[in-house]
């Protein structure tokens, strides 16, 4: 057997769904199965006075018709996970169905359930709800004003929280020699995985098993919660994630419809469906960043940083949704100084309630944010003392790691002042900055943008969890089942959805086992199979997940070993274990295979005294810190002076992830971070009206980032490996994310310095770029 | 997500699917690719009773030269009317135009004349119509009839058709020998319809003074219209950068814009006038 870790191998999953032999939540088909439809509130804010549901009871094939009244004492608030600690936080629960008022647009306020889908379609329309209207708020800050509409009578200004970490101390900035101040706007944005969500609820009345089959990211989070909210004990809740077209960070958060379903499937003691459309998706599921972020830098002139200190206005939306509150804070403040030496540092967040869909976690949660705040004051400060950008961030960059930012982070493994010269190098800066000058002689605007990024992953130690308010731990637990055959199965708590750890998981077990890729299965996301775990995101699954394989599966060999010393007679300081194969140190014609082993354990029939029969490993893995992936990226884009639109010419990315064990799955990550991330920064936008309404609800407006609109992009890896986990892995998710959103505004701006411009919000849409240019040369 | 409910029937004939219109009474709706209609019927914008499906008829498919016009049958796909030799060999703006509608799945259902019929302010067929003069043939209770596109389209969504008529062919004229032709699209980025679409058919005299000149503009008003302000300041003059950039400024003269998130009616305006330019200098210079 050679190695296959770090080879490109093709995923084991994809056979299966490019043939149509996926099974998503909608594909479960269950007999007598029933369909469930919310109805949607269409006001952003209005007092519910009632609820005309008799017609709509009237339609051949509708079974019930739920209304929150209805649900109130039978479903409990669904409560966010995460309560971060020292911050007044006053958490706002989602309810179910909204009972005497509702508080954003699309709020669900009755739920259907009939024979098909298209008539508990029909059925929606003929529910009246009479809705008394209240004055709306949608933006953040607009809410802290004193004549805001308030939401909740207990929560004065919509202040949900207010936040605050690290310290610098005034003089800092009253002394140094240049300060800069920028308000920097996280645009709101919607995840749109190519799933929407959906959940199927079916209950044996006779035991009182209730099985969900749903969209999530982390199946026992959802069971810890929903089985609360049901009032029903967690072994009687099984949960299991199907195939999942993509989550984002929208499939962490825990939401009230999956919860309605199984009450209904309780009820009516039959199977219920519910399937999320795409607009409602636009709704329903949660929203993410929305943050809008003030940022100081103090510095010398001659480009050295002293301090950051970032003020964020995080819009929480109309609830606190799971993850809502731990993302504009924790996992945001910690990392305000980004890769860079910064003695002082100080975060402080506001969390506010509006009339808005709640938001939550998306690829990155927080870090996007600190990344693109730091990247940016780096080239506005860079600009200020007249310094080539990347002159500032060698000046800059952590030297050496292990390193501890200012706010107590520490930095795992890597070189990165190598990792930027590797990715100047491959770009060819100088080069390239000659072109630049020659481009502008002849009026071509040609910009050049620059990210040296560094994220917190891998999420993480759980006595950190504990210390933050994570209402979990973090730790991880991975199986492996050796069969009597010796083919192999993995099990995982992480519940993958796309990333491809089915084969990842494999490659690491085979290069442990010495067995094909062929003989080893993949199991997660399912509670009933899968003791616990806490799931996927945070790019935890392979620096914590992967861990505990890692470990469970040298438990295994240790085991395997003494059965095979026990079977040659020898001891077991004699036997070598090395691609597949037990031999006897100098006796190389005396040997046992993994499969012989496995066959022997299993059977019992000569294990040595003592020893339990079987061939399984197991280990619930607590990492002892987070890891934190770095790199180096750089692009160049071209603006047409004439339209305002932005070319997208070239994109080189230099990732430090640690240990990669498939370079072809790692670059399909960067490749879907990086449009998602350069998504953000030109196109997608989610917008309301005055009124809450929400203007970009379809795809004919909300403009997802298409294959034709990207260059080849230019990825290559520097390994160095984590100290944290037993793989040496750092996570790689959302290393596009962080980093593509101020790499892409830099270069428009760059592009744009001969008019002046020195920045603009995203997404920098051709309209917006156009009037910049257009404004400066009438100014002229 | 899910339309209400309805009936189907299939019509084997024009006059077939004539009289299925009129039996249903302005509750039957004519379906064709359905590229267009059953998205809004998904949407619940639109709730036919019936769907007539015509998609059938097979004399309305295909492609014929008549004179100096080719007749596309108006069940033609896109993918049929871009492999067609006649339209590659006559009308190769039309290629060029269907190559930018959508994607490969579109074009395999997508219809020239539910295209047409349709009349979406933001579709690219319509453009092109107004600038190689198309016709649109209609049957009828009272039989056939041929009315120019300028006529037919009206406003956004809103045709000449008679309500239980139907859409058999549209005729486009095949561009003088010598001129040139081009369409350019300025794609949304969410919805990949044009925001500005800009379709120019022109040819110039050997000593470069323009004789013939249509310009077509969709997506960024209510309805698409033919810059006829471009067309009449250069009809004569001959083909300089300067008369161009000058005729361009015309583009979108005396026509109200649309708006939408994406783009003011300011830029579109401002777009009419830039891709105006650029294809005028395709195919004047
Ligand atoms: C994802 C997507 C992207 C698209 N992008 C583009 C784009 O970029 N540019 C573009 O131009 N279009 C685009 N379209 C629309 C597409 O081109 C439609 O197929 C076309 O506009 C309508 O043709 P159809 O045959 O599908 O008509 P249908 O949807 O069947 O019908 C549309 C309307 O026309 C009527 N109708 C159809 N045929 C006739 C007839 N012969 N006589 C009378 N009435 C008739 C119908 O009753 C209906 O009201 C897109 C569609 C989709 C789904």
């Amino acid at each position: 057997m050679t190695q296959v870790i770090g080879k490109p191998i093709k995923r084991k999953e994809d056979p299966k769904l490019i043939t149509g032999h996926g099974q998503f939540t909608d594909d479960i088909k269950l007999p007598g199965m029933l369909f469930a439809t919310m109805k949607r509130s269409r006001y952003a804010h209005a007092k519910i006075k009632r609820i005309h549901t008799a017609e709509a009871l009237k339609l051949p094939g509708v079974m019930a018709v739920y209304t929150g009244k209805d649900v109130q004492d039978k479903i409990k608030p669904i409560r966010s996970i995460w309560l971060v600690p020292g911050c007044n936080l006053i958490p706002k629960d989602r309810i179910p169905l909204a009972v005497d008022k509702v508080n954003y647009a699309g709020e669900a306020v009755a739920m259907v359930v009939a024979e098909s889908r298209y008539i508990a379609y029909d059925a929606l329309e003929l529910i009246d709800v009479e809705y008394e209207e209240l004055p709306v708020v949608v933006d953040q800050e607009a809410a802290l004003a004193e004549a805001a509409p308030v939401i909740y009578d207990d929560v004065p200004k919509n202040i949900a929280f207010t936040w605050k970490a690290g310290d610098v101390p005034e003089e800092v900035f009253i002394n140094a020699e240049v300060v800069v101040k920028q308000r920097l706007v996280e645009q709101r944005v919607i995840a749109n995985p190519m799933e929407t969500r959906g959940a199927v609820a079916s209950y044996n009345p006779g035991s009182g098993d209730l099985t969900i089959w749903c969209t999530t990211q982390n199946p026992h989070i959802h069971r810890i919660t929903y089985a609360d909210a049901l009032g029903i004990p967690e072994t009687k809740l099984r949960i299991i994630a199907p195939d999942m077209g993509g989550g984002f960070g929208a499939k962490i958060a825990v939401y009230t419809e999956e919860a309605l379903v199984g009450l209904a499937a309780m009820q009516l003691k039959q199977p219920v469906k519910w399937v999320e459309g795409r607009q409602e998706h636009f709704l329903a599921t949660s929203h993410a960043r929305d943050q809008v972020i003030t940022t100081e830098l103090a510095g010398t002139k001659d480009g050295k940083i002293l301090a950051i200190r970032a003020k964020n206005i995080a819009n929480l939306g109309a609830y606190l949704s799971t993850m809502g509150a731990g993302v504009p804070t924790i996992d945001f403040g910690l990392m305000v100084t980004g890769a860079y030496d910064i003695p002082y540092a100080q975060a402080e967040t506001i969390g506010v309630y509006t009339n808005t869909t709640p938001t939550d976690a998306y690829r990155g949660a927080g870090k996007p944010e600190a990344s693109f705040q730091i990247e940016r004051m780096i080239n506005i400060f860079a600009d200020k003392i007249g310094m080539d950008p990347v002159e500032v961030r060698k000046k800059n960059l952590v030297a050496k790691v292990p390193y501890t930012n200012a706010m107590g982070c520490n930095y795992d493994s890597g070189d990165y002042h190598g990792t930027l010269a590797k990715a100047l190098e491959a770009i060819d800066y100088v080069g390239l900055k000659k072109e630049q000058e020659e481009a502008r002689k002849n009026g071509r605007l040609l910009g050049i943008g620059i990210s040296t990024y560094v994220e917190l992953c891998g999420l993480g130690p759980s006595k950190v969890a504990g210390a933050i308010g994570f209402g979990g731990g973090l730790w991880e637990n991975s199986s492996i089942r050796v069969h009597p055959s010796g083919k192999v199965t993995i099990f995982t708590g992480a519940s993958p959805h796309g990333q491809g750890e089915g084969t990842t998981f494999a490659q690491v077990v085979a290069d442990k086992f010495g067995i094909p890729l062929e003989d080893i299965e993949f199991v997660s996301g399912d509670t009933l199979i899968i003791s616990m775990g806490w799931g996927t995101y945070g790019s935890r699954t392979t620096p914590v997940a992967g861990g505990a394989l890692s470990i469970a599966a040298d438990r295994i060999v240790e085991k395997a070993k003494i059965i095979a010393a026990h079977e040659l007679g020898v001891p077991l300081e004699d036997v070598e274990f090395a691609k597949g194969i037990f031999s006897i140190k100098e006796q190389p014609d005396q040997q046992r295979t993994f499969k012989e082993i496995a066959w022997s354990a299993n059977n019992a029939w000569n294990l040595p005294d003592g020893m339990e029969p079987a061939l399984e490993g197991q280990s619930f893995f607590d990492p002892p810190d987070f890891v934190y992936p770095f790199g180096a990226h750089i692009c160049v884009v071209e603006v047409d002076p004439d339209t305002g639109m932005v070319e997208l010419k070239r994109y080189v990315c230099v990732d430090d992830v640690g240990r990669i064990i498939n370079p072809m799955i790692a670059e399909g990550q960067v490749h879907g971070g990086l449009a998602q991330g350069i998504g953000q920064a030109l196109w997608e936008q989610s917008v309301y009206s005055d009124k809450g309404q929400l203007l970009s609800g379809t795809f004919m407006d909300y403009a997802m980032p298409k294959a034709r609109f990207f260059p080849m992009i230019e990825s290559s890896f520097i390994e160095s490996p984590s100290p944290v986990n037993p793989l040496g892995a750092k996570g790689i998710g959302e290393t596009g994310t962080t980093a593509a959103p101020s790499v892409i505004v830099n270069a428009v701006i760059d592009a744009l310095a001969p008019y002046g411009v020195k920045d603009l919000p995203m997404p920098l849409t051709p309209e917006k770029v156009w009037k910049a240019i257009h404004e400066r040369s009438d100014g002229q | 997500m899910i339309p209400t409910s309805f009936d189907y029937v299939r019509a084997a004939s024009v006059p077939e699917a004539i009289q299925l219109l009129k039996n249903f009474n302005g509750e039957g709706k004519l379906i064709a690719g359905g590229h267009s209609l059953v998205p809004l019927m998904k949407f619940r914008i639109t709730t036919p009773g019936t769907l007539i499906d015509i998609s059938q008829i097979q004399e309305l498919k295909g492609v014929s030269k008549e004179g100096g016009r080719l007749v596309i049958g108006a069940l033609t796909t896109y993918a049929e009317a871009l492999g067609d030799p006649l339209v590659a060999a006559h009308l190769p703006v039309l290629a060029e135009a269907i190559q930018k509608i959508a994607d490969l799945q579109v074009r395999n259902k997508g219809t020239i004349g539910g295209n047409i019929a349709h009349a979406d302010p933001a579709a690219d067929l319509p453009a092109l119509a107004l600038a190689l003069d198309a016709v649109v043939h209609i049957t009828g209770e009272d039989g056939e009839e041929r009315v120019p596109i300028q006529d037919f389209l009206f406003g956004p969504f809103m045709t000449a058709l008679p309500e239980t008529s139907i859409v058999t062919a549209v005729s486009f004229a095949i561009p003088p020998t010598e001129g040139k032709s081009t369409y350019l699209k300025y794609f949304h980025p969410a919805s990949g319809y044009a925001v500005v679409g800009v379709a120019a058919v022109a040819r110039k005299t050997a000593d470069g003074v323009i004789n013939h000149i249509r310009v077509g503009i969709t997506g960024a008003g209510d309805c698409a219209f033919r810059a006829e302000n471009v067309e009449k300041y250069l009809l004569g003059k001959t083909a300089t950068l300067e008369n161009i950039s000058k005729a361009a400024q015309l583009a979108a003269d005396e026509v109200d814009m649309g708006e939408d998130l994406f783009a003011s009616s300011d830029y579109r305006r401002h777009l009419c006038e830039v891709y105006t330019e650029r294809a005028l200098r395709k195919v004047l210079l």
